[in-house]
């Protein structure tokens, strides 16, 4: 590995972003996608030769600076590079989807205006989540985890003159903010002690500082690296959209569906995942907060898992999906299994790009409807949508063999094994995910593929994805720039479990880049009793996870293909629980009914009440009024009339008299 | 005694221009104009060997000119710069470039006078920062109110005579008690010479009163919480130019002042009041963004951001005393230090840029007002991109300079305490939320109204001034090393001073 090789696959996605960002219209439709293409295309070329080297080759990991962006008081704080086997992975995950979605796009947004505009950003993004990915310095890292935040807000609001858009990505802005706030205190918290931000100097550290106490308040003291860990994963938090920083992400599906399949699905709400992956060499150490990222995981999935069973969004659905996918994966991250965490993350990356991008398909083919209860029937129109579409499906439900089964398994089977605080609970919100995982994930299948033709009806209301303009005539299937995105990713899905768990989860192929101290070998346990993929996969047929998602499909199969009336039933039967879940739990509610009104109220009552009342009002004009009325009386005082201060003289003179008198 | 040299031309070409322009007068307008351009990227292009030729190895003075100016109080015409003034001096000449451009042919009302009074000024602020003798500063810092006064006076808005006093007094009475503390230090001293000012032994209660003093005169002009309301109003009453000039610069000049005068004067009352300053400075984040966040009218919105962002270089400038409690050590005094200079440096490219972009705005649609747009990206696209840009940089977006500043001094800040670093990395929340909420309705959305959909988009002039700001704004943020790199020694000598104590043992 040379420097210029690293530098160059960032920077070519970066060249090419601003070539078709700013020349856009000058160069045309075509040469912005051709560059942006060529640019990630070479970017993924480069990576899979970065993966060979360090995977195959045995090349050692490569930590360096590319440039020194400051020094102050003697701490220096560099761009540069740490690629070993644990980034490599990632580079490969990021560019690849980047790749299949940049030319999904050329089908997508083929009718848009901002075409060009479209593959800038989301070059740009590449460009970003590289940064992120490869940084070996917290510093770099925040830069790239805030790039691919700017983008994505940016992605959100493309189609900006719908307030729903706009109003969508300044809330995924604001709540990631609060996330970074976390974020930005945990990178101060490991600078107080480092005086350094390289990941070497903090990683070095953090064995030393497992028993340091950080005074928080005078009385009360906490364990340094848990404040810094908790810090650390409220960032995460809220790239990651665990509970309650979630509420961005099912909104963030205002933005065209190619971003929803890289961004919001496959790798920048995977960076939150990847980050404790990268940090494990300090939550290691801390106990406690691993504890906390297994409950927040665990809620996560459980939970959020449910509202996908009563939306009727075909990309929300999803949206849900990611949410409690997610959930999974920071679960892993707290039960000690860093590499299960990032296994699900390249699984679920594959899949779930390639269910997000199905979707779109089946937006294109439905004429821009998004409503489940619009479609039905679709699986002869679109032949190669719908087969693709049930390869995600049954790789994201843990369908033995499929990719998503090796990663779901382990992971649960790894959670099973953990013995930390809030590993019991967290046990039983992934094993109960399963069978939700499989209700709502063929409920879709279910509604959008088979049973009855509802679209006819479909085109009289309103469009949701009405960025284009042909309306009318029956599904039809999508062009093959949008279908061969589809099984280049569906290939990945079904066979990349099989391929890689040995390796990955118990062959040790993350190397150093991964830290678990012995105690809390989860996967180490699970290794003991690893035979080879095909066992697995067999033993997995015996396991609870395999008849809870069976369950789950044979309940959608019967509440929405065989017998709907008994749904509707349910529904009504249950409505308090129902209206709990389509209002999503109320966080939405608070936010908007609540806490921006409130920040509102305060601010108001600061301008109003301090600013122009007490300090304006009191104080400034308070004291030129008192100057005025100072000179005024002043005035009045010297009427010029003798007598008037012949008059003030007598008094004065009796009041020095009386005051001679009185202390005598 | 060393005579006159390159700093003299960055303070009197300016000036001698601006009498030009001035004696050219209205009805060779055009001439006037050029001649002011041509007169303020000179001014630019001389500090270029200044900077080329500044010694970074050094905290003592440079360029220095000492020449006789009222030798009946030893007062000297005294100018040099080092790590702390150089930036600002460049940032000043810099500034004043689009101030002249964006005005081509937007101002209408005696337009040769209006490029005059800002030439003066600038020549007047970059004296500010030139001047190393305590007099001379002083003429220069009162005398730069007087353009100052005229821009808002002349060619400001409706409410200007309530604005312009209410300026006027505001600084003028701070300034007169930072007068008195000079004198009083010149008696005891007998020498106005900064480094002499630097060094001269005071008491505790000296110190004390002299720090009030000053903080007096710099207070008002950072502006910190509570004599902050004057900002707003004449922000609102400016012309572009004006609010460009007085947000880009003139706020510097009390961040300056702390770090010139406060802390090396009067160290040990300094450290005995860190805590109010510490109280200010956070106050001045939290409480004045949610006044932000709710101002109507853009350029009130901007100028309480000004107010907030200014927090940082008054927390990052009064923290070390609180690191040495709390760490035992200095490590981390000069990275406060540090970002709060980078924060001034930043700011003044943002909020500038901010201004501007308002002014494109106002000059097509003569309001303020946020209700009064919308969807402007769908007239404007090339003005949202840069207004966006900037936006994102006001919220702090790394690769801006704008996350520089912030970036180091909650560094600092939580080196001191948890709870400082908690309280002013609210603004990563706050900030974004007042800054992009006025995004989303003013530049995103369908078109509002008519007025919107006439909106022209921008010409070559603006487009120019916007691109080259934003070129600063990334450069800065993207390799930020050459910034500090000057500031350095100069930075680590500041922080030796405000740590050595000047009272006996």
């Amino acid at each position: 590995m040379t420097p210029n090789l690293l530098i160059a696959i960032p920077l070519l996605p970066l060249l090419a972003a601003l070539l078709a960002g700013l020349a856009g219209r000058r160069i045309g439709r075509a040469a912005s996608a051709g560059v942006t293409i060529l640019a990630v295309g070479t970017a993924c070329a480069l990576s899979l030769y970065v993966a060979k080297l360090v995977y195959l080759d045995g090349v050692p990991a490569w930590d360096g600076t590319v440039y020194q962006w400051l020094v102050t008081d003697g701490v220096r704080m560099q761009v540069g590079f740490l690629v070993d086997r644990l980034t490599a992975l990632m580079m490969v995950v990021v560019t690849f989807v980047s790749f299949c979605v940049h030319v999904y796009t050329i089908g997508y947004m083929r009718e848009d205006d901002g075409f060009q505009r479209f593959f800038s950003y989301i070059s740009l993004f590449t460009f970003a989540m590289l940064m992120l990915v490869m940084s070996n310095n917290f510093m770099q890292l925040f830069f790239g985890w805030e790039a691919v935040g700017v983008v994505s807000y940016l992605l959100i609001g493309f189609w900006y003159t719908r307030p729903s858009a706009i109003h969508a990505n300044l809330k995924a802005f604001l709540v990631n903010r609060v996330g970074d706030f976390g974020f930005v205190l945990g990178i101060a918290g490991v600078a107080y002690f480092t005086h350094s931000l390289d990941y070497k100097d903090a990683f070095a550290i953090a064995p030393s500082l497992a028993g340091v106490q950080f005074p928080l308040t005078a009385g009360t003291a906490v364990s340094a690296l848990t404040l810094i860990c908790i810090c650390l994963f409220v960032g995460a938090m809220g790239k990651s959209a665990q509970m309650p920083l979630h509420v961005w992400l099912p909104d963030s599906m205002e933005g065209p569906t190619p971003i929803s399949a890289l961004i919001h699905a496959a790798t920048m709400v995977t960076a939150g995942i990847f980050m404790v992956a990268r940090m494990s060499p300090l939550f290691e150490f801390s106990e406690a907060a691993l504890s906390f990222v297994l409950v927040i995981g665990a809620t996560t999935a459980f939970f959020m898992g449910l509202l996908g069973v009563v939306n009727n969004d075909i990309k929300r659905v999803i949206a849900y999906s990611t949410l409690s996918q997610l959930g999974y994966m920071t679960v892993a991250l707290g039960a000690s299994a860093y590499s299960v965490a990032i296994f699900h993350l390249m699984t679920h990356a594959f899949f779930k790009a390639l269910l997000f991008l199905a979707a779109g398909s089946v937006i294109i083919g439905m004429h821009h409807e998004q409503d489940m209860r619009k479609m039905g029937g679709l699986a002869k129109y679109m032949p190669v949508t719908a087969v693709t579409c049930w390869i995600g499906s049954l790789a994201l439900i843990g369908t033995p063999f499929f990719s998503g089964f090796y990663s779901k398994d382990a992971l649960i089977e790894a959670v099973g094994e953990s013995h930390r605080w809030g590993a019991t609970y967290a046990y039983y919100c992934v094993l109960g995910g399963v069978f939700v995982t499989a209700l709502y994930t063929f409920r879709l299948i279910f509604m959008t593929f088979h049973g009855k033709e509802r679209f006819a009806q479909a085109h009289d209301d309103h469009a949701h994805d009405d960025h284009a303009h042909g309306h009318g005539g029956t599904p039809h299937e999508s062009p093959w720039v949008v279908t061969a995105p589809l099984v280049a990713l569906a290939i990945p899905s079904v066979v990349i479990g099989y391929l890689t768990i040995g390796p990955l989860l118990f062959g040790g192929a993350f190397g150093s880049s991964i830290f678990v101290s012995e105690a809390n070998d989860v996967v180490a346990v699970l290794g003991h009793e690893y035979h080879g993929p095909v066992a697995f996969a067999l033993h997995g047929l015996t396991a609870w996870p395999f008849w809870l998602a069976l369950a789950g499909v044979a309940t959608a199969w019967y509440l929405y293909l065989v017998n709907p009336r008994l749904t509707e039933r349910l529904a009504a039967g249950l409505s308090a629980v129902r209206t709990v879940l389509v209002n999503k739990y109320y966080f939405d509610w608070v936010n908007e009914k609540l806490v921006a009104p409130l920040a509102r109220l305060i601010g108001k009552l600061l301008w109003k009440g301090g600013d122009q009342l007490l300090i304006d009002g009191a104080l400034v004009n308070g004291s030129a009024k008192l100057v005025g009325w100072v000179a005024v009386t002043g005035r009045r005082i010297q009427t010029g009339y003798l007598y008037t201060y012949a008059f003030w003289m007598v008094i004065g003179l009796a009041v020095l008299l009386g005051w001679f008198l009185v202390r005598a | 005694m060393q005579g006159f040299g390159i700093l003299s031309l960055l303070v009197w070409l300016p000036i001698a221009g601006g009498i030009a322009v001035l004696a050219l007068g209205d009805r060779r307008v055009a001439l006037a104009r050029w001649l002011a351009l041509a007169v303020a990227l000179a001014t630019v292009a001389i500090t270029i060997p200044l900077w080329m030729g500044f010694d970074r190895g050094t905290a003592e003075f440079q360029f220095v000119e000492r020449l006789p100016w009222i030798t009946a109080f030893n007062s000297w015409y005294h100018l040099g710069v080092d790590g702390i003034s150089l930036p600002l001096i460049v940032l000043t000449a810099v500034m004043t470039v689009p101030v002249i451009i964006a005005a081509w042919t937007v101002i209408e009302k005696r337009p040769a006078q209006y490029y005059a009074a800002f030439l003066i000024m600038a020549g007047l602020m970059i004296g500010v920062f030139a001047a190393i003798d305590g007099l001379l500063f002083y003429f220069f810092w009162e005398a730069m109110l007087i353009p100052m006064f005229l821009i808002i006076g002349v060619w400001g808005g409706p409410r200007r005579v309530y604005a312009t006093i209410k300026f006027f007094l505001y600084t003028f009475l701070g300034s007169v008690l930072m007068l008195v503390a000079l004198i009083y230090l010149y008696v005891q001293g007998g020498d106005y010479s900064l480094r002499a000012l630097h060094e001269l032994p005071l008491t505790l209660v000296e110190q004390r009163w002299i720090f009030l003093a000053f903080l007096a005169a710099f207070a008002v002009k950072v502006p910190m919480w509570p004599v902050h309301t004057w900002l707003p109003d004449a922000h609102v009453e400016a012309p572009t130019g004006g609010s460009v000039i007085l947000a880009a610069i003139m706020l510097k000049m009390g961040g300056y002042g702390f770090l010139r005068f406060s802390l090396p004067i009067t160290p040990d009352a300094s450290r005995e009041l860190d805590w109010l300053m510490i109280a200010l400075s956070l106050i001045a984040v939290v409480y004045i963004s949610f006044v932000a966040l709710v101002q109507t009218d853009m350029k009130k919105l901007i100028a309480y951001s000004s107010i907030a962002h200014m927090g940082f270089v008054t927390l990052g400038s009064f923290v070390a005393w609180d690191i040495v409690a709390a760490t035992g050590s200095l490590h981390g005094a000069g990275m406060g230090l540090d970002g709060a200079m980078v924060q001034m440096v930043s700011h003044g490219l943002i909020s500038g840029a901010m201004f501007l972009c308002v002014g494109v705005m106002y000059d097509r649609v003569h309001s303020r007002e946020i209700s009064a747009y919308g969807g402007v990206i769908n007239t404007m696209p090339k003005f949202a991109g840069f207004m966006v840009l900037f936006s994102l940089a006001n919220s702090g977006l790394p690769g801006t300079s704008g996350f520089v500043g912030e970036f180091l001094v909650i560094i600092a800040s939580f080196k001191a305490n948890f709870w400082y670093a908690f309280l002013v990395a609210t603004i990563l929340i706050l900030g974004a939320a007042y800054t992009l909420w006025l995004v989303k309705r003013v530049v995103y959305g369908p078109v509002a109204n008519e007025h919107v959909a006439q909106m022209q988009d921008l010409n070559g002039r603006e487009l120019i001034v916007l691109g080259s700001l934003a070129v600063g704004v990334l450069v800065l943020g993207v390799w930020p090393a050459p910034l500090l790199e000057v500031m350095q020694s100069s930075i680590h000598h500041l922080v030796e001073q405000m740590t050595t104590s000047k009272l006996p043992l």
